[in-house]
C-alpha cells in the first residue's frame, strides 16, 4: 500500500501562520491535491483548500508547491524524489483567507477596469465578417483558465505590493493585447495600457510564461507585441511625426472609471 | 467531507498575505541559469573590451573581423571593407567607433533584457525568488524607458548586416602579399575563413529577422490579417523564427566572437587559414 510522505503545509489566518508538518499516505498515480484531501480527511479536518475540477481546467487550486506556483491537481506526486518533503504554501501575492485559500479579488477588480470589446456601432450586428487568421492570435489567450498563477509569480507585485494599484499584471495586460488585436474592435487602449495598467513595469523576464498551466506564451505573444504597439503610440518620434503630417488624430480610450478604487 | 472556502466579495480589513520570511521556498537549482548567464555575459564583455581595444590583427587578406567592420578609421588595413574613412574619429579604434550599433541592438533586445535583468539586476533572479531591491519601477522611467527605442536599433542592425554580408562576399578573394601585408587578391577563391564569415552573416540575419520589433513591423501591428495576406505570410515566417530568438541570440553572439578570434589567430600567424580553392 501507499508510502508516507512528509507534507509541510502553511496553516494560518489573515496572514499570520506557520508551516505545520504532517505525515500523509500517498498512493500510486496521485497528485498533490489528492494528498491534501487525504490530510483533510484523516488529520486536519479544518484545512482550507480551494478546488473544483481536479482536471486543470477551473483554475481554483493554485498554490505554491516547493516554492513554485502550481496547480495542485496537476502536480503529480511521482515528480518528487522518494522521501522528499513537500512544502505547500498559499499564493504569496494575494491576501490569505485561510490556510491555502487566498483572496484573489484583486484580479476581478483589474478585469473590470479594462474597456470592454467595442465594435463599430455603424456595422449592424451579424454583419461583421472576419476569418480564422484574424482571430487566431487571440485564441491562444482565450485558453486562460484564470488560475492567476501568472499574477502571483510576477515580481512586479509579488515583491512590491505597493505596485498593485498601478499594475494590472500579465493576465490583464494580455486581455488588453487580445482586444487590441481583435479585428472588429475600435477602441485604442495603448495609452492606458502604459499609463493606467502599468505595462512599463513589466521587464519581460517571462515568469508568467514559465508558470502558465495552459502554456500560453504570455510574454512573447501578448506582452511584447503590446509593448511594441505602445511604442508606436507613445515613444516613436517617426510615427508621431507621421500622424502630425497626415493629421490622423488619435483618440485614446480611457480606462473604466474608479480604476484604482479596489486595488 | 471536503471543505472548499468561498472568497467573500470584498477583502476583509486586516487580511494580509501569508507572512513567509524565506526569500524563496524553491529547492531546485534556480540559481544555476542566472549564474551561467552572468558568467557567460561577463566573459563576453571582457573579450569584447579587449578585442576592440587591441586595434591589431583584425584583418587578413580579404577577411575582416565583424567587430571592426565597417572600418571607418583612416588606420584601417587596406583590402578590408573600408567604405568611409573618417580622419577625425581615428583616435578611436575602428571597433570602438562602430560598437554602439550592434551593442545597442543587443542591449535593448527583449531577450537580452530578460537575460541581464535576471542575471545581473536580479529582478528577479529566478521565478518566485524575491528580488533584493526595495523599490521597483521597471521600464517606466529613465533610463530603462529608453528600451523602447529598440526598433531603431533594429534598423541600424540591418545596416550592419548589409556590411557584414558584403564582407562575406569579399571573403571569396584570394590572399595576395604586398610588401609585408596580406591583402585581398583575385576573386573566386575560398578558405575556411570565408565559410566562417558566411555563417556569421547568415546567423546575424537570422537573429535580426527573429527580432520582436521586426515581427511587429512586418505584420504584428495589423489588426486584420486577412486583408494583408502577404504581410500575414511574412509575419508567420518571422513568428516561427521569433520562437527561436533566444537560441539565435546566443548562437549569433558566440559566432561573432569566434569569427573575430579566428581572424585574429590567422592574422597573427598562430594558425594558417586552410584554403579550399
Ligand atoms: S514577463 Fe512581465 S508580466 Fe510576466 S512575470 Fe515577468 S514582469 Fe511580470
Ligand atoms: S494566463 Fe495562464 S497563468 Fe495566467 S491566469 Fe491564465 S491560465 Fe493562469
Ligand atoms: S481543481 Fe480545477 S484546476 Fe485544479
Ligand atoms: S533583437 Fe531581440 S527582440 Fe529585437
Amino acid at each position: 500500500m501507499g508510502e508516507k510522505v512528509t507534507l509541510l503545509v502553511w496553516r494560518g489566518d489573515a496572514g499570520a501562520g506557520d508551516i505545520v508538518e504532517y505525515q500523509v499516505e500517498v498512493n500510486e498515480g496521485e497528485v498533490v491535491l489528492d494528498v491534501l484531501h487525504r490530510l483533510q480527511a484523516t488529520q486536519a479536518g479544518d484545512l482550507a483548500v480551494r478546488w473544483n475540477c481536479k482536471a486543470g481546467k477551473c483554475g481554483s487550486c493554485s498554490m505554491e508547491i516547493n516554492g513554485r506556483p502550481r496547480l495542485a491537481c496537476m502536480t503529480r506526486m511521482s515528480t518528487f524524489e522518494p522521501g522528499e518533503a513537500i512544502t505547500v504554501t498559499p499564493m504569496r501575492t494575494f491576501p490569505v483567507i485561510r490556510d491555502l485559500v487566498t483572496d484573489v479579488s484583486f484580479n476581478y477588480a483589474k478585469a473590470r477596469q479594462i474597456p470592454s470589446f467595442s465594435p463599430d456601432p455603424s456595422v449592424a450586428l451579424g454583419e461583421f465578417r472576419m476569418q480564422q487568421v484574424d482571430v487566431q492570435r487571440s485564441q491562444e489567450f482565450r485558453k486562460c483558465i484564470e488560475c492567476y498563477l501568472c499574477q502571483n509569480v510576477c515580481h512586479v507585485i509579488r515583491d512590491h505590493e505597493e505596485n498593485m494599484p498601478a499594475y494590472a499584471g500579465p493576465r490583464f495586460l494580455m486581455r488588453i493585447a487580445e482586444l487590441e488585436m481583435h479585428p472588429a474592435d475600435t477602441a485604442d487602449r495603448r495609452t492606458i495600457a502604459q499609463d493606467e495598467f502599468g505595462l512599463g513595469y513589466c521587464n519581460i523576464t517571462k515568469c508568467c510564461t514559465e508558470v502558465c498551466p495552459e502554456h500560453i506564451k504570455i510574454t512573447d505573444n501578448a506582452l511584447i507585441p503590446l509593448k511594441e504597439r505602445v511604442v508606436g503610440r507613445k515613444y516613436d518620434p517617426l510615427v508621431w511625426l507621421g500622424s502630425k503630417i497626415t493629421r490622423r488624430g488619435h483618440r485614446d480610450t480611457p480606462a473604466v472609471p474608479s480604476k484604482r478604487d479596489t486595488a | 467531507m471536503t471543505q472548499s472556502a468561498t472568497a467573500p466579495q470584498e477583502a476583509a480589513p486586516g487580511r494580509t498575505r501569508a507572512q513567509i520570511a524565506a526569500r524563496t521556498l524553491r529547492r531546485d537549482r534556480w540559481w544555476r541559469s542566472p549564474a551561467v548567464t552572468a558568467a557567460y555575459l561577463g566573459a563576453v564583455v571582457v573579450y569584447l573590451t579587449w578585442a576592440s581595444l587591441v586595434n591589431a590583427d583584425y584583418a587578413y587578406g580579404a577577411y575582416i573581423s565583424p567587430l571592426y567592420s565597417p572600418c571607418l578609421a583612416t588606420t584601417c588595413t587596406p583590402g578590408d571593407s573600408s567604405f568611409f574613412l573618417i580622419p577625425w574619429v581615428s583616435v578611436l579604434t575602428p571597433a570602438i567607433i562602430i560598437i554602439g550599433g550592434p551593442m545597442g541592438f543587443r542591449l535593448t533586445c527583449y531577450y537580452y533584457r530578460k537575460a541581464y535583468y535576471r542575471a545581473f539586476w536580479r529582478s528577479p533572479a529566478s521565478c518566485a525568488v524575491r528580488e533584493p531591491h526595495a523599490k521597483y519601477t521597471g521600464e517606466t522611467r529613465l533610463p530603462l524607458i529608453l528600451q523602447n527605442l529598440h526598433r531603431y536599433f533594429f534598423w541600424i542592425a540591418l545596416a550592419f548586416n548589409a556590411f557584414l554580408t558584403y564582407d562575406a562576399v569579399v571573403a571569396f578573394r584570394a590572399v595576395a602579399v604586398v610588401g609585408h601585408q596580406h591583402v585581398a587578391g583575385a576573386w573566386g577563391h575560398m578558405g575556411l575563413g570565408t565559410l566562417v564569415l558566411v555563417i556569421n552573416a547568415a546567423l546575424l540575419w537570422l537573429y535580426s529577422l527573429s527580432c520582436h520589433a521586426c515581427r511587429h513591423a512586418i505584420g504584428g501591428r495589423l489588426k486584420h490579417f486577412s486583408k494583408h495576406p502577404v504581410r500575414y505570410r511574412m509575419w508567420t515566417m518571422v513568428s516561427r523564427l521569433n520562437s527561436r530568438h533566444m537560441e539565435l541570440a546566443w548562437i549569433s553572439l558566440t559566432w561573432v566572437l569566434l569569427t573575430d578570434l579566428y581572424i585574429r589567430l590567422v592574422a597573427s600567424g598562430v594558425i594558417t587559414d586552410p584554403r579550399f580553392f
